[in-house]
Protein backbone atom coordinates (compact mmCIF):
# COMPACT_ATOMS: atom_id res chain seq x y z
CA UNK A 1 0.00 0.00 0.00
CA UNK A 2 1.31 3.60 -0.68
CA UNK A 3 1.71 5.95 1.90
CA UNK A 4 0.94 9.18 2.64
CA UNK A 5 1.83 12.04 4.98
CA UNK A 6 -0.53 14.96 6.41
CA UNK A 7 0.52 18.43 7.92
CA UNK A 8 -2.91 20.13 9.43
CA UNK A 9 -2.50 23.33 10.90
CA UNK A 10 0.80 23.54 11.68
CA UNK A 11 2.31 27.11 13.16
CA UNK A 12 5.69 27.29 14.15
CA UNK A 13 6.98 30.29 15.60
CA UNK A 14 10.82 30.69 16.65
CA UNK A 15 11.92 33.90 19.07
CA UNK A 16 9.05 36.20 18.66
CA UNK A 17 8.90 35.30 15.09
CA UNK A 18 5.92 33.06 13.61
CA UNK A 19 7.40 31.82 10.50
CA UNK A 20 4.22 30.30 9.75
CA UNK A 21 0.74 29.90 10.43
CA UNK A 22 -1.81 27.22 9.81
CA UNK A 23 0.05 25.28 6.99
CA UNK A 24 -1.98 22.36 5.79
CA UNK A 25 -0.32 20.17 3.22
CA UNK A 26 -0.28 16.46 2.52
CA UNK A 27 2.66 14.55 0.84
CA UNK A 28 1.52 11.41 -1.04
CA UNK A 29 3.48 8.76 -3.18
CA UNK A 30 5.08 9.45 -6.38
CA UNK A 31 4.44 12.78 -5.92
CA UNK A 32 7.62 15.74 -5.11
CA UNK A 33 6.34 17.84 -2.17
CA UNK A 34 8.83 20.97 -3.00
CA UNK A 35 9.03 23.83 -0.23
CA UNK A 36 10.10 27.32 -1.70
CA UNK A 37 10.77 30.43 -0.26
CA UNK A 38 13.14 32.67 0.71
CA UNK A 39 16.00 32.56 2.78
CA UNK A 40 15.19 32.55 6.19
CA UNK A 41 11.51 31.47 5.48
CA UNK A 42 11.72 28.60 7.29
CA UNK A 43 11.82 25.92 5.09
CA UNK A 44 14.29 23.88 7.72
CA UNK A 45 12.42 25.06 10.55
CA UNK A 46 9.77 22.90 8.88
CA UNK A 47 11.72 20.06 7.75
CA UNK A 48 13.14 19.81 11.08
CA UNK A 49 9.41 20.01 12.67
CA UNK A 50 7.85 17.52 10.34
CA UNK A 51 11.01 15.38 11.84
CA UNK A 52 10.00 16.05 15.36
CA UNK A 53 13.68 18.02 16.27
CA UNK A 54 11.55 21.08 17.08
CA UNK A 55 8.24 21.82 18.34
CA UNK A 56 5.09 22.92 16.96
CA UNK A 57 3.27 25.64 18.31
CA UNK A 58 0.11 24.42 17.08
CA UNK A 59 -0.75 21.76 14.14
CA UNK A 60 0.00 17.72 13.39
CA UNK A 61 1.88 15.69 11.56
CA UNK A 62 -0.10 12.10 10.60
CA UNK A 63 1.68 9.43 9.01
CA UNK A 64 -0.06 6.58 7.63
CA UNK A 65 -2.93 8.41 9.48
CA UNK A 66 -0.78 7.59 13.27
CA UNK A 67 0.87 10.85 15.02
CA UNK A 68 4.04 10.87 13.92
CA UNK A 69 4.99 12.32 17.68
CA UNK A 70 3.03 9.91 19.16
CA UNK A 71 4.65 7.11 16.96
CA UNK A 72 7.89 8.82 16.50
CA UNK A 73 9.81 5.28 16.22
CA UNK A 74 7.44 3.88 13.22
CA UNK A 75 8.13 6.88 11.80
CA UNK A 76 11.62 7.57 11.85
CA UNK A 77 11.80 3.44 10.91
CA UNK A 78 10.72 4.85 7.31
CA UNK A 79 12.08 8.54 7.37
CA UNK A 80 15.76 9.17 5.58
CA UNK A 81 16.82 13.16 6.27
CA UNK A 82 19.45 14.77 4.86
CA UNK A 83 20.25 17.91 6.18
CA UNK A 84 22.75 20.74 6.03
CA UNK A 85 25.20 19.42 7.78
CA UNK A 86 26.45 15.53 6.50
CA UNK A 87 26.00 13.86 9.33
CA UNK A 88 29.51 11.70 9.12
CA UNK A 89 32.46 11.35 11.07
CA UNK A 90 35.12 13.14 8.77
CA UNK A 91 37.75 10.74 10.39
CA UNK A 92 35.81 8.00 9.00
CA UNK A 93 36.11 6.73 5.81
CA UNK A 94 32.73 6.43 3.45
CA UNK A 95 32.51 2.71 3.57
CA UNK A 96 33.01 2.87 7.53
CA UNK A 97 30.38 6.25 7.63
CA UNK A 98 27.44 4.07 5.72
CA UNK A 99 28.39 0.64 7.72
CA UNK A 100 27.74 2.79 10.76
CA UNK A 101 24.56 4.23 9.19
CA UNK A 102 23.31 0.94 7.94
CA UNK A 103 24.25 -0.84 11.52
CA UNK A 104 22.04 2.01 13.38
CA UNK A 105 19.02 2.18 11.02
CA UNK A 106 19.43 -2.03 10.75
CA UNK A 107 19.55 -1.78 6.97
CA UNK A 108 21.20 -4.39 4.33
CA UNK A 109 24.55 -3.03 3.02
CA UNK A 110 24.03 -5.52 -0.19
CA UNK A 111 23.93 -2.62 -2.36
CA UNK A 112 27.01 -0.53 -0.56
CA UNK A 113 29.39 -0.99 -3.56
CA UNK A 114 26.65 -0.58 -6.45
CA UNK A 115 25.35 2.78 -4.66
CA UNK A 116 28.87 4.06 -4.42
CA UNK A 117 29.85 3.42 -7.96
CA UNK A 118 26.88 5.29 -8.89
CA UNK A 119 27.71 8.20 -7.02
CA UNK A 120 31.53 8.07 -8.42
CA UNK A 121 33.04 7.36 -4.81
CA UNK A 122 34.12 3.92 -5.23
CA UNK A 123 37.57 5.09 -5.99
CA UNK A 124 37.35 7.10 -2.45
CA UNK A 125 35.70 4.57 -0.47
CA UNK A 126 38.89 3.31 1.90
CA UNK A 127 40.07 7.36 2.28
CA UNK A 128 39.01 9.48 5.77
CA UNK A 129 36.03 11.85 4.30
CA UNK A 130 37.96 14.85 5.65
CA UNK A 131 40.36 14.23 2.57
CA UNK A 132 37.16 14.33 0.80
CA UNK A 133 36.20 17.38 -0.86
CA UNK A 134 32.32 19.33 0.48
CA UNK A 135 31.10 17.83 -2.49
CA UNK A 136 32.32 14.46 -2.22
CA UNK A 137 31.07 14.34 1.37
CA UNK A 138 27.47 15.82 0.00
CA UNK A 139 27.53 12.15 -2.33
CA UNK A 140 28.27 10.14 0.77
CA UNK A 141 25.60 11.40 2.36
CA UNK A 142 23.60 11.29 -1.00
CA UNK A 143 24.39 7.35 -0.26
CA UNK A 144 22.29 7.12 2.66
CA UNK A 145 19.07 7.41 0.94
CA UNK A 146 18.67 4.49 -1.84
CA UNK A 147 20.87 2.20 1.06
CA UNK A 148 18.64 2.91 3.76
CA UNK A 149 15.00 1.56 1.97
CA UNK A 150 12.91 4.73 3.75
CA UNK A 151 9.89 5.09 2.26
CA UNK A 152 9.94 9.00 2.83
CA UNK A 153 13.03 10.93 1.61
CA UNK A 154 13.20 14.58 3.76
CA UNK A 155 15.76 16.57 1.86
CA UNK A 156 17.04 20.20 2.88
CA UNK A 157 18.71 21.94 0.08
CA UNK A 158 20.37 18.61 -1.63
CA UNK A 159 21.93 20.32 -4.31
CA UNK A 160 24.47 22.53 -2.33
CA UNK A 161 28.04 21.81 -3.13
CA UNK A 162 27.09 19.21 -6.05
CA UNK A 163 28.23 19.67 -9.77
CA UNK A 164 26.16 19.91 -12.42
CA UNK A 165 26.11 16.26 -12.80
CA UNK A 166 25.65 15.74 -9.35
CA UNK A 167 22.76 17.85 -9.27
CA UNK A 168 21.16 15.17 -12.18
CA UNK A 169 22.13 12.70 -10.45
CA UNK A 170 20.23 13.17 -7.10
CA UNK A 171 17.21 14.74 -9.69
CA UNK A 172 17.44 11.22 -11.27
CA UNK A 173 17.61 9.42 -7.48
CA UNK A 174 14.26 11.12 -7.02
CA UNK A 175 12.24 10.62 -9.63
CA UNK A 176 13.62 6.61 -9.23
CA UNK A 177 12.44 6.97 -5.97
CA UNK A 178 8.86 8.57 -6.67
CA UNK A 179 8.62 5.93 -9.86
CA UNK A 180 8.95 3.38 -7.08
CA UNK A 181 5.86 4.94 -4.62
CA UNK A 182 8.04 6.63 -2.26
CA UNK A 183 7.85 10.28 -1.19
CA UNK A 184 10.28 13.11 -1.29
CA UNK A 185 9.62 16.10 0.59
CA UNK A 186 12.24 18.65 -0.12
CA UNK A 187 13.70 22.02 0.36
CA UNK A 188 15.19 23.89 -2.36
CA UNK A 189 15.81 26.84 -4.15
CA UNK A 190 17.27 25.80 -7.41
CA UNK A 191 14.40 25.41 -10.04
CA UNK A 192 13.79 21.93 -10.29
CA UNK A 193 13.19 19.82 -13.60
CA UNK A 194 11.48 16.63 -12.83
CA UNK A 195 9.72 14.14 -14.80
CA UNK A 196 7.50 13.25 -11.42
CA UNK A 197 4.40 15.71 -10.27
CA UNK A 198 5.36 18.42 -8.21
CA UNK A 199 3.79 19.94 -5.72
CA UNK A 200 4.65 23.11 -4.18
CA UNK A 201 4.09 24.40 -1.01
CA UNK A 202 5.37 28.40 -0.56
CA UNK A 203 7.00 30.17 2.59
CA UNK A 204 6.61 33.33 3.03
CA UNK B 1 -6.80 2.10 8.47
CA UNK B 2 -5.06 -0.96 7.98
CA UNK B 3 -2.36 -2.55 10.12
CA UNK B 4 0.69 -1.92 9.07
CA UNK B 5 4.28 -3.89 9.47
CA UNK B 6 7.20 -1.24 10.40
CA UNK B 7 9.98 -3.39 11.29
CA UNK B 8 11.66 -1.58 13.93
CA UNK B 9 15.88 -2.28 13.64
CA UNK B 10 17.15 -4.35 16.27
CA UNK B 11 18.23 -1.83 19.42
CA UNK B 12 21.89 -4.13 20.63
CA UNK B 13 23.72 -3.97 17.54
CA UNK B 14 22.70 -0.56 16.80
CA UNK B 15 24.04 0.59 20.62
CA UNK B 16 27.18 -1.60 19.53
CA UNK B 17 27.74 -0.24 16.44
CA UNK B 18 27.67 3.07 17.95
CA UNK B 19 30.29 2.51 20.81
CA UNK B 20 32.41 1.12 18.33
CA UNK B 21 32.03 3.73 15.80
CA UNK B 22 33.34 6.13 18.83
CA UNK B 23 36.09 3.63 19.89
CA UNK B 24 36.79 3.73 15.73
CA UNK B 25 37.17 7.32 15.81
CA UNK B 26 39.27 8.21 18.99
CA UNK B 27 41.36 5.59 17.45
CA UNK B 28 42.14 8.11 14.77
CA UNK B 29 42.57 10.63 16.97
CA UNK B 30 44.69 9.38 19.77
CA UNK B 31 45.05 12.93 20.90
CA UNK B 32 41.50 13.01 22.45
CA UNK B 33 42.15 10.31 24.55
CA UNK B 34 45.94 10.72 25.80
CA UNK B 35 45.27 14.64 26.55
CA UNK B 36 43.10 13.75 29.97
CA UNK B 37 45.61 11.36 30.45
CA UNK B 38 48.60 13.79 30.63
CA UNK B 39 46.41 16.23 32.30
CA UNK B 40 45.84 13.58 34.98
CA UNK B 41 49.61 13.11 35.98
CA UNK B 42 50.31 16.55 35.58
CA UNK B 43 47.82 17.70 38.13
CA UNK B 44 48.69 15.41 40.59
CA UNK B 45 52.63 16.33 40.23
CA UNK B 46 51.81 19.81 40.95
CA UNK B 47 50.83 19.17 44.53
CA UNK B 48 54.04 18.08 45.66
CA UNK B 49 55.38 20.74 44.44
CA UNK B 50 53.09 23.18 45.92
CA UNK B 51 52.95 21.05 49.63
CA UNK B 52 56.71 19.65 49.70
CA UNK B 53 57.73 16.44 49.00
CA UNK B 54 58.04 14.54 52.40
CA UNK B 55 56.74 11.32 52.52
CA UNK B 56 54.11 11.17 54.86
CA UNK B 57 52.57 14.55 53.73
CA UNK B 58 52.47 12.50 50.06
CA UNK B 59 50.91 9.33 51.80
CA UNK B 60 48.83 11.72 53.70
CA UNK B 61 47.32 13.78 50.74
CA UNK B 62 47.68 11.22 48.00
CA UNK B 63 43.90 9.69 47.89
CA UNK B 64 42.93 12.88 48.14
CA UNK B 65 45.12 14.30 45.08
CA UNK B 66 44.64 11.36 42.53
CA UNK B 67 40.59 11.57 42.99
CA UNK B 68 40.44 15.34 42.23
CA UNK B 69 43.13 14.73 39.40
CA UNK B 70 41.10 12.37 38.36
CA UNK B 71 37.68 14.33 38.64
CA UNK B 72 39.40 17.53 36.48
CA UNK B 73 40.54 15.00 33.53
CA UNK B 74 37.15 13.67 33.31
CA UNK B 75 35.36 17.25 33.21
CA UNK B 76 38.42 17.87 30.94
CA UNK B 77 36.79 14.85 28.34
CA UNK B 78 33.43 15.31 29.06
CA UNK B 79 33.22 18.68 26.88
CA UNK B 80 33.94 16.41 23.90
CA UNK B 81 31.32 13.68 24.53
CA UNK B 82 28.72 14.87 22.16
CA UNK B 83 30.31 18.12 20.38
CA UNK B 84 31.84 16.03 17.61
CA UNK B 85 28.42 14.82 16.66
CA UNK B 86 26.66 17.92 16.87
CA UNK B 87 28.86 20.26 14.55
CA UNK B 88 29.17 17.42 12.20
CA UNK B 89 25.53 16.96 11.91
CA UNK B 90 25.60 13.12 13.40
CA UNK B 91 24.11 14.09 16.03
CA UNK B 92 20.61 14.57 14.39
CA UNK B 93 20.99 11.56 12.42
CA UNK B 94 21.14 9.94 16.40
CA UNK B 95 17.88 11.69 16.52
CA UNK B 96 15.82 10.75 13.88
CA UNK B 97 16.99 6.85 14.27
CA UNK B 98 14.60 4.83 15.12
CA UNK B 99 15.97 3.15 18.02
CA UNK B 100 15.27 5.21 21.49
CA UNK B 101 17.38 7.48 22.31
CA UNK B 102 18.20 6.38 25.54
CA UNK B 103 19.54 3.21 24.80
CA UNK B 104 21.87 5.48 22.20
CA UNK B 105 22.76 8.24 25.18
CA UNK B 106 23.86 4.97 27.06
CA UNK B 107 25.86 3.64 24.41
CA UNK B 108 27.87 7.52 23.93
CA UNK B 109 28.28 7.38 27.44
CA UNK B 110 29.54 4.02 27.56
CA UNK B 111 32.00 4.44 24.77
CA UNK B 112 33.32 7.99 26.51
CA UNK B 113 33.85 5.85 29.55
CA UNK B 114 35.65 3.26 28.24
CA UNK B 115 38.03 6.21 26.36
CA UNK B 116 38.27 8.34 29.62
CA UNK B 117 37.52 7.11 32.67
CA UNK B 118 38.92 3.25 32.18
CA UNK B 119 42.57 4.30 30.94
CA UNK B 120 42.72 7.15 34.20
CA UNK B 121 41.65 3.88 36.27
CA UNK B 122 44.47 2.07 34.75
CA UNK B 123 46.83 4.71 34.80
CA UNK B 124 45.96 5.43 38.90
CA UNK B 125 48.55 2.94 39.99
CA UNK B 126 51.50 4.52 38.50
CA UNK B 127 50.37 8.11 40.06
CA UNK B 128 49.51 6.14 43.20
CA UNK B 129 53.10 4.55 43.17
CA UNK B 130 54.78 8.13 43.87
CA UNK B 131 52.87 9.22 46.33
CA UNK B 132 53.84 6.10 48.05
CA UNK B 133 50.44 4.54 48.93
CA UNK B 134 50.46 0.88 49.96
CA UNK B 135 49.35 -1.79 47.43
CA UNK B 136 46.64 -2.83 49.20
CA UNK B 137 45.16 0.63 49.32
CA UNK B 138 45.91 1.02 45.54
CA UNK B 139 43.78 -1.54 45.31
CA UNK B 140 40.54 0.33 46.74
CA UNK B 141 41.91 3.36 44.85
CA UNK B 142 41.03 1.82 41.20
CA UNK B 143 37.75 0.34 42.55
CA UNK B 144 36.44 3.50 43.78
CA UNK B 145 37.79 5.07 40.54
CA UNK B 146 36.34 2.64 38.85
CA UNK B 147 33.04 3.01 40.09
CA UNK B 148 33.27 6.77 39.91
CA UNK B 149 34.27 7.85 36.65
CA UNK B 150 31.81 5.78 35.29
CA UNK B 151 29.14 7.77 37.42
CA UNK B 152 31.00 10.87 36.42
CA UNK B 153 30.77 9.93 32.36
CA UNK B 154 26.74 9.28 33.46
CA UNK B 155 26.62 12.48 35.08
CA UNK B 156 28.66 14.17 32.87
CA UNK B 157 26.49 12.98 29.66
CA UNK B 158 24.03 14.80 31.35
CA UNK B 159 25.48 17.99 31.53
CA UNK B 160 27.11 17.47 28.27
CA UNK B 161 24.11 17.41 26.43
CA UNK B 162 22.65 20.47 28.53
CA UNK B 163 25.34 22.72 27.15
CA UNK B 164 26.30 21.17 23.81
CA UNK B 165 24.85 23.72 21.74
CA UNK B 166 25.81 26.53 23.57
CA UNK B 167 29.10 28.51 23.06
CA UNK B 168 31.18 28.12 25.60
CA UNK B 169 29.17 25.51 26.90
CA UNK B 170 32.56 23.91 28.90
CA UNK B 171 32.64 26.51 31.84
CA UNK B 172 28.88 26.09 32.29
CA UNK B 173 29.39 22.25 32.36
CA UNK B 174 31.93 22.17 34.97
CA UNK B 175 29.53 24.11 36.79
CA UNK B 176 27.05 22.29 36.19
CA UNK B 177 28.86 19.04 37.04
CA UNK B 178 30.97 20.15 40.03
CA UNK B 179 28.31 20.33 42.90
CA UNK B 180 26.30 17.06 41.77
CA UNK B 181 29.62 15.16 41.26
CA UNK B 182 30.96 16.32 45.52
CA UNK B 183 29.17 13.11 47.36
CA UNK B 184 31.81 11.27 44.51
CA UNK B 185 34.29 12.92 45.81
CA UNK B 186 34.02 12.72 49.43
CA UNK B 187 33.28 9.43 49.38
CA UNK B 188 35.93 7.75 46.86
CA UNK B 189 38.90 9.96 48.76
CA UNK B 190 37.45 9.49 52.19
CA UNK B 191 37.15 5.71 51.34
CA UNK B 192 40.91 5.64 49.98
CA UNK B 193 41.51 7.33 52.73
CA UNK B 194 39.93 4.91 55.64
CA UNK B 195 41.75 2.05 53.90
CA UNK B 196 45.08 3.90 54.61
CA UNK B 197 44.44 4.15 57.77
CA UNK B 198 43.50 0.08 58.11
CA UNK B 199 39.87 0.86 58.67
CA UNK B 200 36.80 -0.70 56.93
CA UNK B 201 36.02 0.51 53.39
CA UNK B 202 33.02 -1.61 52.10
CA UNK B 203 30.45 1.23 53.13
CA UNK B 204 32.00 3.75 50.74
CA UNK B 205 31.92 1.60 47.93
CA UNK B 206 28.59 0.34 48.14
CA UNK B 207 27.67 4.30 48.18
CA UNK B 208 30.00 4.65 44.91
CA UNK B 209 28.44 1.24 43.49
CA UNK B 210 25.07 3.04 44.40
CA UNK B 211 25.31 5.79 42.67
CA UNK B 212 26.90 3.93 39.32
CA UNK B 213 23.48 1.70 39.60
CA UNK B 214 21.43 4.71 40.22
CA UNK B 215 23.32 6.68 36.96
CA UNK B 216 22.99 3.52 34.91
CA UNK B 217 19.19 3.66 35.14
CA UNK B 218 18.14 7.32 35.23
CA UNK B 219 20.77 9.09 33.50
CA UNK B 220 20.52 7.87 29.89
CA UNK B 221 16.51 9.32 30.12
CA UNK B 222 17.83 12.63 31.44
CA UNK B 223 20.03 12.55 28.65
CA UNK B 224 18.15 11.87 25.79
CA UNK B 225 15.74 14.67 27.08
CA UNK B 226 18.51 17.05 27.03
CA UNK B 227 19.84 16.27 23.79
CA UNK B 228 16.51 16.63 22.51
CA UNK B 229 16.07 20.16 23.82
CA UNK B 230 19.70 21.20 22.99
CA UNK B 231 18.84 20.37 19.50
CA UNK B 232 15.68 22.51 18.79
Amino acid sequence: MSSTLTASGLTLIRGDRCLFRDLSFAAVAGELLLLEGPNGSGKTSLLRAILGLIELEAGAIHWDGASARDRRQEFHANVAWLAHRVGLKADLTPVENLRFAAALGGWSTADLDAVLERLKLDKLKSLPLRLLSAGQQRRVALARLPLSGATLWILDEPFTNLDREGRELVLKMVAEHLAARGLCIMAAHHDIELAAPVQRVVLQ
Amino acid sequence: MSERETSLPDLLPGAYALVRRDLRVAWKRPGDVFNPLIFFAMVATLFPLATGPSPEQLAFSGPGVVWVAALLAMLLSLNGLFWSDFEDGSLEQLLVSPLPLPALALAKTIAHWLLSGLPLVIVSPAIAMTYRLPGAVIGVLMLTLMLGTLSLSLLGAIGAALTVGLPRGAALLSLVILPLAMPLLVFGARTVSFVAAGDSYAAGVYFLAAYAVLGLSLAPFATAAALRISNE
